[in-house]
């Protein structure tokens, strides 16, 4: 009798779980079908494709080019890899393989708590500290010293993707070095001992065994932190300046695609087309991240199989 | 006897536990050295501290010396990597480095500074030889050492360990994880091997200890009970503990 009921009991339990899997797992390809029926006001006039690579952001006139927005959002997660990746190696290489294990398990927690800040307030961080530093140092001192296009400074604001891209690469940076910790940490010790007692140093040990290792999982979180980096970008709209044009340097303001879809909706709604412009937008963003997810997950699943 | 290493009141505690206490033992030149003694009698331990692998260990503490070549190899200012390249260990279970089995034989050497290829080439083939795998491998040098079976692997490990040119061979119950044949393949080398190299050997196979052996150390409960060229320490053990372990009384 007792038997039975911890039997129906784990039945119970077992058809609640499936049903919250199933829910969670329909959840995206519910949404994204929402999106589609209020975006195909838009989509059955004019193609998607041609919406991707039409430059020009004119609602009034019925143009939606989302390439400015596409582009935008892009040159922040790459300015944002760029700074965090280095970095980020960086101290994973030193918490993994140089730390004490004290130090280490008290560095740890406060990486998942950089994790928890809401991103509201690494925007505002960014608008007291990373603006003004771009504005009043950084860009004086660069401006007419280089021809580099990419480091041309005719946006003096501050408000840049390179704003955007450090707020988001400080966002990025625990996702990215507590991945890169796991990679370090799953490659066995008997392989680092076994350099070390040939005579390596620590340093030919890591950089010819560890990373040679982990190289598969070091792509892995780099491509997760990449789509990660993706998603937030909205948190940085508060700095990146939201002009929607194509930037041209690191200077220049950018527009990312969720600053867009947030800074917009509910205004202009008169405006025929808007709504479904934004919610093509909103498709387009949905499919980008869920694409580099999905990638992101098939290569550290890969990569933790051969490590 | 010529003596190649010698320990003298070492004793090593892994936080508040001392794994071995108080050893003073030297080892003899160009021969085959056991240690045995039950597990967890500190074996290891001992072994690893003699080539300074041991303070890689989280929370470990060393007292004593270990005298190699007339010199401490725990004084200041001795280069650890140099300490380790003369003192090489094969351990218990195979690691080959994530690379081919050229690369994990031509490896130590590349640290080293040896570039050339054809150097490398000669220097490959010569230690793979050594260590009894040259024929099995010759045409897939280039495959990650990964596919090899375990038993090659561990002769790789020997083969890539010998490329450094050690003086004194540190094997830590090498055959342990391996078949009858690949163990007996590992025996042949290493009795091959002494005339080159000074060889310490842990192992708890007594069979293996008096195949092999010319030495023998036998410790028990971190502390070292007996020691003596083999066949006197066989034929006539001369402490309690140590003819009650060769009766196989405990293990
Ligand atoms: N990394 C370690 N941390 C804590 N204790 C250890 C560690 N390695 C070994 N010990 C302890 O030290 C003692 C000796 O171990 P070891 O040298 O491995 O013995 P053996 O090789 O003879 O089996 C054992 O009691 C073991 O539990
Ligand atoms: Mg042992």
């Amino acid at each position: 009798m007792i038997l039975h009921r911890r039997l129906v009991k784990d039945r119970i339990a077992y058809y609640l779980m499936l049903a919250g899997a199933g829910l969670s797992i329909a959840l995206v390809p519910l949404i994204a079908l929402a999106l589609a029926g209020r975006a195909s006001t838009l989509l059955d006039q004019q193609s998607l494709g041609k919406l991707m690579f039409s430059v020009t952001w004119s609602p009034l006139k019925g143009e939606f080019g989302f390439l400015p927005f596409v582009v935008g959002t892009f040159w922040v997660t790459g300015l944002a890899m760029v700074i965090a990746v280095p970095l980020c190696m960086l101290s994973a290489i030193y918490i993994a393989e140089y730390a004490p294990n004290r130090l280490r398990a008290s560095v740890k927690p406060l990486i998942d708590l950089l994790a928890g800040i809401p991103s509201v307030v690494y925007g505002l961080w960014g608008i007291l500290t990373i603006v003004p530093f771009l504005r009043d140092y950084l860009i004086p001192r660069l401006s007419g010293l280089t021809r580099i296009g990419l480091l041309n400074a005719e946006n003096p604001t501050g408000y840049s993707v390179l704003s955007g891209g450090i707020v988001l690469a400080v966002m990025v940076f625990p996702v990215i070095i507590s991945t890169l910790d796991e990679v370090f940490t799953a490659v066995p010790h008997g392989i680092r001992e076994a350099s070390l007692a040939l005579g390596a140093s620590r340093w030919q040990t890591i950089k010819g065994v560890v990373l040679r290792r982990a190289s598969p999982g070091i792509i892995a979180a780099i491509v997760f932190g990449f789509s990660r980096a993706i998603g937030e970008t909205m948190a940085v709209m508060m700095v990146v300046g939201n002009v929607a044009q194509i930037p041209r340097s690191i200077f220049d303001a950018g527009y990312p695609l969720p600053a867009l879809i947030a800074n917009n909706y509910g205004e202009m709604m008169s405006i025929p087309m808007y709504d479904a412009a934004l919610m093509t937008a909103a498709l387009v963003l949905l499919l980008v991240v869920f694409l580099f997810t999905l990638g992101a997950r098939l290569i550290l699943m890969q990569a933790m199989r051969s490590v | 006897m010529d003596t190649v290493i010698q320990s003298l009141g070492l004793t090593v505690a892994y936080g508040s536990q001392r794994a071995i206490d108080n050893v003073t033992v030297s080892f003899p030149e160009r021969q085959i050295t056991a240690i045995i003694g039950p597990s967890g009698c500190g074996k290891s331990t001992l072994l690893r501290s003699l080539c300074r692998l041991v303070e890689l260990t989280d929370g470990v503490e060393i007292w004593g010396r270990v005298i190699f070549d007339s010199e401490d190899i725990y004084a200041p200012g001795v280069d650890v990597t140099d300490v380790r390249k003369r003192i090489g260990l094969l351990a218990q279970r195979p690691y080959p480095l994530p690379m081919s089995i050229y690369e994990n034989v031509a490896y130590g050497p590349r640290i080293y500074g040896i570039r050339q290829r054809s150097a490398l080439d000669e220097l490959v083939e010569k230690e793979l030889q050594a260590a009894g795998l040259w024929e099995e491998v010759r045409h897939r040098l280039n495959e990650p050492a990964s596919a090899l079976s375990i038993g090659q692997q561990q002769r790789l490990c020997l083969a890539r360990g010998l490329a450094v040119e050690p003086e004194v061979l540190l094997c830590d119950e090498v055959t342990s994880s391996l078949d009858p044949l690949s163990t007996q393949r590992i025996e042949s080398r290493l009795i091959e091997l002494k005339q080159q190299y000074s060889i310490i050997l842990v192992t708890h196979v007594l069979r293996q200890a008096r195949h092999l052996a010319d030495y023998v150390v036998f410790m028990y409960m971190g502390e070292l009970i007996e020691h003596g060229p083999s066949e006197e320490f066989f034929a006539n053990p001369k402490h309690e503990k140590t003819r009650a372990y060769l009766a196989g009384e405990f293990y």
